[in-house]
């Protein structure tokens, strides 16, 4: 099993169709959760991961300039995300919530005019091109090369994918313990659920919302910072391209189920990364160019076929 | 002298350009004002319309399929086509669930489109694009039109070749303007027509209650793959116009999603969704303020850049575009808040007991 | 004669432009069962409503011992101690029976556990069910996890729109059990019902309402000795 062509199969399809599955998983994670429990398809999600990546090396710039430190992206992170939580409360104090009570659509719209404000935005104040987030090569995790030892069983995995994987292992965990033991994070399952019961429950549900951008923007930062730290670059469009697999691993997973999100991303992620593997004969399957389009396809099936997703969650 | 005729030409190409987009704003305004439905994929159905009139009409060329050569009209009609069928398909699947997944799976499909315009480079020369497309009337100008029919029926190459060149460079402009909003007017008027028939009324009566309009007996689903196959055609058309403004196509800056998608929808919103005439008025409305914002700002720009000598104004200028873009969404959101209706707002067609009192 | 904890006086209200309740006076006493009853369309679970500030009030208003509360917004009523359960999605289906009761003490500041150790009391029925998915649940057993969980705060009235809606009879005989049980543990219920002989039963008062009007008041027993109302609604049940 474990031969030359194993070899590459895990090392240049899988590892990284998983570090992808992750990035769009914790992206996946608030995409479901907006759309549970507001109701509805945030467009901007993806330019909030994007910005999240921007404001994340702007911090690791002015901490070079200043103290001629190089900070870890997964530190700089942290201040980052309290801006994008404080950017996303505003969003929705100002564009969303003043449609609450309206049809949904208008607040679609209104997150479709935020994705272009925002790229806007980012583009004025940081500039249309690209730019470095890490620089060099990222090398292979020695202790996991030896530990594998003879070249048949190597596995070369960087230590951002190590990273990546370890941070979305983290944030499924604690997502689920908030989820499940905490009383806010039953309130948002309850408020998924529905919104009507939950008001005359008495249940605080403009209290339910803010955490959900809470937990969103976290996961969403998460998001942008992983891609950032695996593409070791910042590109303006980068949050638009993870727009259709996010929305794709959400359907996958069926609306309002974070478990769902995660299992959907990984999937995505795993798609379309093997699509490009040679499955028969020495050519790519499908053309790189392609990739995105796998979760395209996955997603047009799922809503043919079965569109409350894998999990069972809301159809419309 | 020389100044006016300056105005005239930026006029004329406010006018097309402006005409364009209304095609746009009208098609949308049939998706949108008339059937509720939620279509963020403009530009693919636009990129559809463009690359098949492309493909179709330029003179046969090494980079990319084709190109076929043939008559305009027809090139532009299946743009219009091609981009109705693949309406039909998304349509069929995605109608009968909630606006949101239209809004994701529209989202979706032009993102695909570009995606195989970009890679399919046998056929479309990819990223570099097609060029030289043939503009109505200007393509008169050109050796293979002149020589041959209709041209060559009422003289001879020469005599045409040295017409063309007897004639001012710009002569082609204000008969390509015409065109463009002699389209625009038949595509108004075939949509009021619509708009006061049976057919508009129930559009109407879906929107406001569907279950009322199920109930009822009338076939909602079809009535609505109706509209948002109509659109997309008119959006096809529109892309067709599009191209032949332009002369050169390419996936990604042409067909960028911001700039066509993001403007219609701000051109029907701000004119008034629902309303034909206000889907009108708010493309050339918005494409003037485009337009001019932009020749205010890059002059603006030039005059900081002679006030401060020792000022790098290029990235200024860079990114005063972004700026304008910023602009214009905060300026979709004041209006989607405050003025729901746009500035003509919908006029119901008046049913046909009060026409007869 | 003690103040009515629950009062809906002269209340004309309705959805938009329709007007559905026309002139409805109703109140409930400590420790009442009150039903109303009547036939589709009387206006009955728009009075439900009403009280919970979900609709359009025109004229007349709505007081919770004296105080008034017309036009409270909904969440607001339910920390001001009105528990309400709803004819239909009336528990979070992918929560599990205990987190539903947690989520009905949302506005209980504390004495949870304690609270949920008597609802279990009252409702043996769901103690053994308490971590299943409220979803998986039997039509009659959702509607006690409705109402324990209505009574998770400590309500000083709760309202049951409907609670026997396509139950069957067992369950509709046990629901009645039921709310006679908690009456005892000194809550007024004021309930709409369509199973009018059942409801009138139980309830120490019931209104008949026709026409978003209240047309008949009387103690449970009068109103089932009445002719003219037994000819119109306990009949066939039609």
């Amino acid at each position: 099993m474990w031969d030359a062509f194993g070899f590459e199969f895990v090392n240049f399809y899988l590892i990284p169709g998983l570090v992808l599955g992750c990035i769009y998983a914790l992206g996946a994670i608030g995409i479901t959760l907006t759309f549970g429990i507001l109701r509805f398809a945030n467009f901007a999600h993806g330019e909030m991961m994007m910005m999240g990546g921007y404001l994340t090396w702007t911090i690791m710039a002015i901490v070079t300039a200043l103290f001629g430190l190089t900070l870890h992206p997964l530190v700089a992170m942290v201040p980052a995300t309290a801006v994008v939580i404080f950017l996303f409360l505003l969003t929705d104090k100002y564009f969303y919530k003043p449609f609450r009570k309206e049809d949904t659509i208008k607040v679609v719209m209104a997150s479709f005019g935020m994705m272009l404000i925002i790229r806007s935005a980012v583009q004025a104040i940081w500039g249309p091109n690209q730019l470095k987030f890490v620089s060099g090569i990222a090398k292979p995790n020695e202790i996991l090369r030896d530990v594998s030892g003879s070249i048949d069983l190597m596995l070369l995995v960087p230590n951002k994918h190590i990273w990546i994987f370890l941070g979305t292992i983290v944030i499924v965990i604690a997502l689920s313990y908030l989820l499940n033991k905490t009383r806010i994070g039953k309130a948002m399952r309850a408020v998924s659920d529905s919104p009507d019961l939950a008001h005359v429950t008495g249940i605080d549900v403009d209290q339910v919302i803010r955490a959900t951008w809470i937990v969103g923007g976290i996961c969403a930062m998460a998001a942008g910072v992983f891609l950032a730290m695996d593409i070791q670059l910042l590109e303006t469009t980068m949050g638009f391209r993870m727009l259709l697999p996010m929305f794709a691993a959400a359907i996958l997973g069926g609306i309002g189920k974070p478990y769902g999100a995660v299992f959907g991303g990984l999937v995505i992620g795993l798609a379309e990364e093997l699509s490009a593997y040679p499955w028969i004969g020495d050519t790519p399957l499908l053309s790189p160019g392609y990739k995105t389009g796998v979760a395209f396809a996955i997603m047009v099936i799922m809503l043919i076929v079965r569109p409350q997703g894998l999990f069972k969650g809301r159809s419309f | 002298m020389e100044a006016y005729l300056g105005y005239f030409l930026y006029l004329l190409s406010l006018l097309t350009v402006g005409g364009i987009y209304a095609l746009f704003a009208l098609g949308l305004n049939v998706q949108w004002g008339f059937a509720g439905l939620f279509n963020v994929g403009i530009v693919g159905f636009a990129a559809v319309g463009a690359y098949s009139y492309a493909l179709l009409t330029t003179a046969e060329s090494t980079f990319h399929l084709g190109g076929f050569g043939l008559p305009l009209p027809f090139g532009m009609f299946v743009g219009m086509i091609l981009a109705a069928a693949i309406a039909a398909v998304i349509g069929v699947i995605c109608i009968r669930l909630r606006s949101d997944y239209l809004a994701i799976a529209t989202i979706g499909i032009a993102e695909i489109i570009k995606l195989v315009f970009k890679n399919e480079t046998e056929i479309t020369n990819g990223p570099r694009g097609i060029n030289k497309i043939p503009r109505a009337w200007e393509h008169f100008s050109e050796e293979r039109f002149y020589s041959s029919w209709p041209l060559s029926w009422f003289a001879s190459p020469e005599t045409w070749e040295s017409f063309f060149d007897w004639l001012p460079n710009w002569w082609w402009q204000p008969f390509f303007a015409g065109t463009v909003l002699l389209v625009m007017y038949v595509v108004y008027r075939l949509l009021e027509r619509a708009r006061m028939s049976p057919w508009g009324r129930m559009m109407t009566a879906i929107r406001e209650n569907e279950p009322a309009a199920r109930a009822a007996g009338k076939d909602v689903t079809t009535r609505r793959i109706e509209a948002f196959v109509i659109g997309a055609a008119i959006m096809g058309l529109a892309g067709a116009l599009f191209a032949q403004h332009l002369r050169l196509i390419e996936p990604t800056n042409t067909f960028d999603s911001a700039k066509v998608t993001f403007l219609v929808w701000v051109m029907l919103i701000c004119g008034g969704s629902g309303n034909n005439r206000g889907a009108m008025l708010g493309a050339f409305l918005i494409w003037t303020i485009w337009s001019a914002s932009e020749l205010v700002i890059g002059g603006t720009i030039s005059l900081i850049g002679n006030v401060f000598q020792n000022l790098d104004t290029t990235i200024l200028e860079t990114r005063a575009g972004f700026l304008r873009m910023m602009l214009i969404g905060i300026l979709m959101q004041v209006i989607l808040q405050k003025y729901p209706g746009g500035i003509l707002p919908e006029v119901r067609p008046a049913s046909p007991k009060a026409d007869k009192s | 004669m003690t103040d009515p904890i629950l009062s809906l006086n002269n209340l004309k209200a309705g959805y938009g432009q329709t007007e559905i309740l026309h002139d409805l006076s109703i109140y409930v006493d400590p420790n009442e069962i009150v039903a109303i009853i009547g036939p589709n369309g009387a206006g009955k679970s728009t009075a439900m409503k009403a009280v919970l500030g979900l609709l359009n009030i025109r004229e007349g208003n709505v007081t919770l011992n004296g105080d008034d509360i017309t036009d409270t917004p909904a969440a607001q009523v339910v920390r001001l101690g009105i528990s309400y359960v709803p004819q239909t999605q009336n528990v979070f289906v992918n929560l599990s029976v205990q987190e539903n009761l947690e989520m009905g003490a949302w506005t209980r500041p504390e004495g949870i556990p304690e609270r949920l150790a008597e609802m279990y009391e009252l409702f043996p029925d769901l103690a053994e069910k308490r971590n299943q998915a409220a979803g998986s649940l039997s039509g009659g057993q959702r509607q006690m996890v409705a109402m324990a969980k209505a009574l998770m705060v400590d309500a000083k009235i709760l309202l049951l729109d409907e609670p026997t809606a396509g139950l069957s009879p067992k369950y509709r005989g046990e629901i009645f059990a039921t709310i006679q049980k908690i009456k005892s543990t000194g809550v007024p219920i004021l309930i709409v019902e369509q199973n009018a002989k059942q409801a009138l039963g139980v309830a120490d008062r019931g209104y008949v309402l026709v026409d978003g009007a209240n047309r008949h008041t009387g103690t449970g027993a009068e109103l089932l000795a009445d002719r003219e109302i037994a000819r119109m609604f306990l009949g066939g049940g039609h």
